[in-house]
């Protein structure tokens, strides 16, 4: 088995595997997803550690198609006779079936754009590397008096999909995510660090950020529910984000109507600096150059200057359009519809100390928890704040608050946006994607309750 | 790999290389799952995994690991790299983990079921869903129909150096379908039994057969047209009706999880958040009216929280949590029960063989009352009856919560006087179940099976039982935010 432009795959198992299927297929089409996968996570808390696991895993998806009629069977073994089980299965599923009219067929060949998601340092951090950054974290915290906790992992992956009508895409990349809350009798702060290289992780860095934050949050005291200028850090406002792409970003709910973008292409939906984009191909991103199709991941602008524009397709939802997939599905199958996993809101020309500045009363946000979809069409969102809630007053930080429950329309709220910072934050989204999102100041946002501490 | 010299050797390699415990779980799974939506086939797949997992005790330290790759050299580098690790954890180390003692079991458990899901034909499945599916869209108003079962089937051995060697196996079944109308700028969604896939048990074929989705589909339709028609819910305190499926997930967010004795003492704190049960509450704390009394019982025939034996090997319990109001008990592991010195309330599992257990909800059960749905609108003279959920959402202490649910019907005096959309509620959990005073009884009382509870780092997806009927509860705030 070769791959694109010749090369010989990477993995061996994975064309093994990929020449078992397409030689023992009797489908009119049939697809081959493989992927091994090796992850490691070291968790602590109480400042020890308390759970430390590492996980050899593999996992092959097969496609097969009769007409329209498509069938999908997994397993985990590499062995040639479960992987022709797997393809007997896959086959008989398909054949049960009626036709499936939207199916539009397999993707074709295609040409990859480099996507450097690997990084060698990753791959080889040992269970005692992740251990001294843990114990840095918890070294600190513990000489501030405070508890630690939180977990530090790392994953390399290698995948490939390959089909009948010739389409062969292979590739591998590590993810690396380091985060800690630390916390008091009291008050709690957070850090939290995540890239394709375990290099560009500073153990220190997110220790003191939490550290820091949790000093900061001593003796949290009321504050009304209401409506507040808000500032939200990079946290926060990634959370927004993934909220949103989980809403409406894609063209299943987009397509049936349940999206905040349905009927809304061209207009605008928030606020005039609001810009955000899918890039799986960018470096400041985790890159990841296909999808679960072997489809190349497009460049996709969601939201510019505010302005609705477009959404995310699979080849099923492209299809129903007339249109190319986008390089968007997350499953073989249609049900779940395709998803940005590779986001990035863009940044502004402000500073969290300048928004601090020019609040007059505020509440200050670290991060969101708990968020949940309450209306998508209108983008309403609940959740708690959390690991840091401050009121503002006249331009600077005057107290820590108990944490509040908010009930609120992201994009109503992102409109009343009125300073977005420089500076970004690279954050995990869902197991393999990234979010690229600023800290943002808003005008308005109305917070429901509040909690006990 | 399944085979006991097989398995020993790599527990004997473990032992060899400093483990003062260890235990290891080879685990089989396969899960079919099929899917319509407006009338056509969207996906039937089948999966199989296969893998094993060895965790192990160093100098009183956790390590894991595990592979999908089942033969004895694997198993043997697995359990090397299980100690390695283990030591690699002995470096951030505050204490030794001792584990509460358990009698080593040699036994065996089989799930009930009469039908096997995977031996009925893929096309007679299809056939019920694709009717089901047409009904639903009767109402025109209807965009998106859709309707889908899951079938799950696990076999497992755990084998340990203290002695137990158990196999357990469950098949579990569920169904579901929902329609979502479309129009006046409003979408509006509902489902049965039960939204999310629908309800699940430990169980065969016979268990969606008698859930009926063709005979529910027209109705579910229906309600979800006249949804787009009804008034927006009030904004009000006021009294509150719960039906059986939403305090299904009432129970699970604000009694199951903050009783995971692992969450109370920390070990979740960076990930979903601790607990506000901390153990000097155990026994004396209110956490609702006499009439709330809630229980973990992981022995019920059928429940999808229920089994034989936990993934450290301890028989399936019932534990009251909360007992006539006052907060009663934790669900606990080997571990965590060393604390108060006692045994293990037996509620460790993992999800599949890549993880390693922690605490799980069994089925988490509201113990029934004496009182009819049907009393309780006729004695409530104002106020809203809410079922089915839609949304949630619980702060890091599962202290405030917020639920939203597909349909509201308010009452007055007695009857029901309408149905309202996008409903919530929110609350204070010890102060919202303070308010309870009426729970329907058993004729009411509904076990739902909930086969998708996220928890850990990595996230861990369990498969819960929760035992629940309509109750009541006074001053609960409704229909919060700006609509």
């Amino acid at each position: 088995m070769v791959g694109a432009k010749g090369k010989a795959l990477r993995s061996r198992d994975h064309a093994r595997v990929a020449d078992i299927v397409l030689n023992t297929s009797r489908a009119d089409q049939v697809e081959v997803a493989v992927e091994t996968a090796d992850t490691y996570l070291t968790r602590f808390a109480n400042s020890e550690i308390h759970q430390n696991t590492g996980e050899h895993t593999t996992e092959v998806v097969v496609r097969s198609v009769f007409g329209q009629k498509v069938g999908v069977a997994s397993t985990t073994s590499l062995d040639r006779g479960a992987v022709e089980e797997t393809v007997r299965r896959a086959e008989d599923i398909a054949k049960l079936q009626p036709e499936n009219p939207g199916f539009p067929g397999l993707p074709g060949p295609a040409e990859y754009g480099a996507a450097d998601g690997y990084c060698e340092e990753t791959a080889a951090c040992s269970p005692e590397q992740r251990a001294a950054g843990v114990a840095e974290i918890c070294g600190l915290a513990v000489k501030n008096g405070l508890v630690a906790s939180g977990s530090f992992s790392t994953a390399a992956r290698e995948a490939m999909v390959a089909n009948s009508r010739g389409l062969l895409a292979e590739m591998r990349f590590t993810r690396a995510n380091l985060l800690t809350v630390a916390m008091s009798t009291t008050g709690s702060g957070y850090g939290e660090q995540f890239s394709v290289c375990v290099g560009d992780i500073d153990p220190r860095q997110v220790a003191e950020e939490a550290v820091e934050g949790c000093l900061a949050d001593a003796e949290p005291g009321d504050v009304e529910p209401g409506e507040y200028e808000a500032i939200f850090e990079e946290y926060a406002v990634a959370d927004m984000i993934q909220m949103l792409a989980y809403m409406g970003l894609g063209a299943l709910a987009f397509q049936e109507g349940r999206s905040f973008m349905s009927g809304n292409i061209g207009q605008k939906i928030t606020g005039g600096n609001i810009t955000i984009w899918d890039d799986g191909l960018d470096p400041a991103g985790v890159p990841l150059p296909f999808d679960v199709e072997g489809v190349p991941k497009q460049k996709v602008v969601l939201i510019e200057g505010g302005v609705a524009r477009g959404v995310v397709y699979d080849s099923y939802t492209a299809a129903r359009e007339g249109k190319q997939s986008t390089g968007h599905a997350i499953s073989p199958l249609p049900s779940a519809g395709p998803f940005a996993v590779n986001l990035f809101m863009a940044g502004g020309d402000s500073s969290l100390e300048e928004m601090i500045a020019a609040t007059k009363r505020g509440i200050y946000v670290k991060r969101l928890h708990y968020t949940n979809p309450v209306h998508p069409v209108k983008s309403l969102l609940t959740g708690m704040t959390r690991d840091g809630t401050f009121l503002v007053e006249n331009g600077r930080i005057v107290r820590p608050v108990k944490n509040l429950r908010f009930t609120e329309s992201i994009l109503g709220a992102l409109g009343s946006a009125e300073l977005v910072s420089r500076e970004t934050k690279l954050l995990p989204l869902y197991s393999l994607g990234g979010v690229r999102a600023p800290a943002v100041k808003v005008n308005r946002f109305t917070f429901t309750g509040v909690t006990e501490y | 790999m399944r085979d006991v010299p097989e398995l020993k050797d790599a527990l004997d390699l473990a032992v060899a290389r400093g483990a003062s415990y260890a235990d290891i779980r080879v685990v089989r799974r396969r899960q079919e799952s099929l899917s319509v939506k407006n009338g056509t086939v969207e996906g039937v797949s089948m999966s199989e995994d296969a893998g094993f997992g060895v965790r192990v005790l160093v100098n009183g330290a956790w390590g894991f690991a595990s592979s999908s790759k089942l033969d004895l050299d694997e198993a043997l580098r697995v359990a090397g790299d299980a100690v390695r690790i283990a030591r690699a954890s002995g470096a951030v180390k505050q204490r030794d983990v001792r584990l509460a003692p358990v009698e080593p079991v040699t036994g065996s458990h089989a799930t009930p079921c009469k039908v096997d899901p995977f031996e009925v034909p893929v096309d007679e499945k299809i056939q019920v869903l694709l009717d089901a599916d047409r009904l639903a869209r009767e109402d025109e108003r209807v965009r998106v129909s859709t309707a889908s079962m899951g079938f799950f089937e696990e076999e497992k051995t755990f084998m340990s150096t203290e002695g137990a060697r158990i196999e357990q196996k469950r098949v579990e079944s569920g169904a579901g379908l929902s329609a979502v109308a479309v129009g006046q700028g409003e979408v509006q969604r509902r489902s049965y039994p039960a939204a999310f896939g629908g309800d699940f048990a430990c169980a065969g074929y016979e268990f969606v057969e008698a859930l009926d989705l063709p005979g529910h589909a027209e109705q579910v339709g229906r309600e979800a047209g006249e949804l787009l028609e009804a008034p927006q819910c009030p904004s009000v305190t006021t009294t509150v009706i719960v039906g059986t499926n939403q305090m299904a997930l009432q129970i699970h967010e604000s009694c199951g999880h903050p009783s995971e004795l692992d969450r109370v003492l920390g070990t979740e704190a960076s990930y979903a958040g601790t607990s506000f049960l901390t153990p000097e509450k155990r026994g004396k704390f209110r956490y609702g009216s006499e009439l709330v009394s809630i229980t973990a019982d992981a022995t019920i025939p059928g429940g999808l929280g229920s089994f034989g034996y936990d993934d450290e090997g301890v028989p399936a319990q019932r534990t009251p949590l909360v007992d006539g109001g006052i907060f009663a008990n934790y669900l606990t592991s080997r571990e965590t029960a060393t604390r108060f010195g006692e045994m293990s309330g037996g509620t460790m599992r993992a999800d599949g063989p890549h993880r390693m257990p922690i605490i799980r909800m069994t089925n988490i059960n509201l113990e029934p009352g004496d009182w009819t749905l049907e009393e309780m609108i006729r004695d409530t003279k104002e106020g809203i009856f809410l079922d089915t959920n839609k949304s949630w959402s619980i702060d890091d202490k599962r202290l405030n919560f917020q639920f939203g649910t597909e349909v509201g019907y308010l009452i007055k005096d007695g009857a029901i006087a309408g149905m309202v959309k996008n409903p919530t509620y929110t609350g204070i959990t010890p102060e919202f179940w303070g308010g309870c005073d009426a729970v329907a009884g058993r004729d009411e009382w509904h076990l739902w099976g909930i086969p998708s509870c996220g928890k850990g780092e990595p996230m861990q997806v369990a498969h819960v039982g929760h035992g629940s009927a309509p109750a009541r509860f006074r001053n609960v705030r409704v229909g919060v935010g700006k609509w």
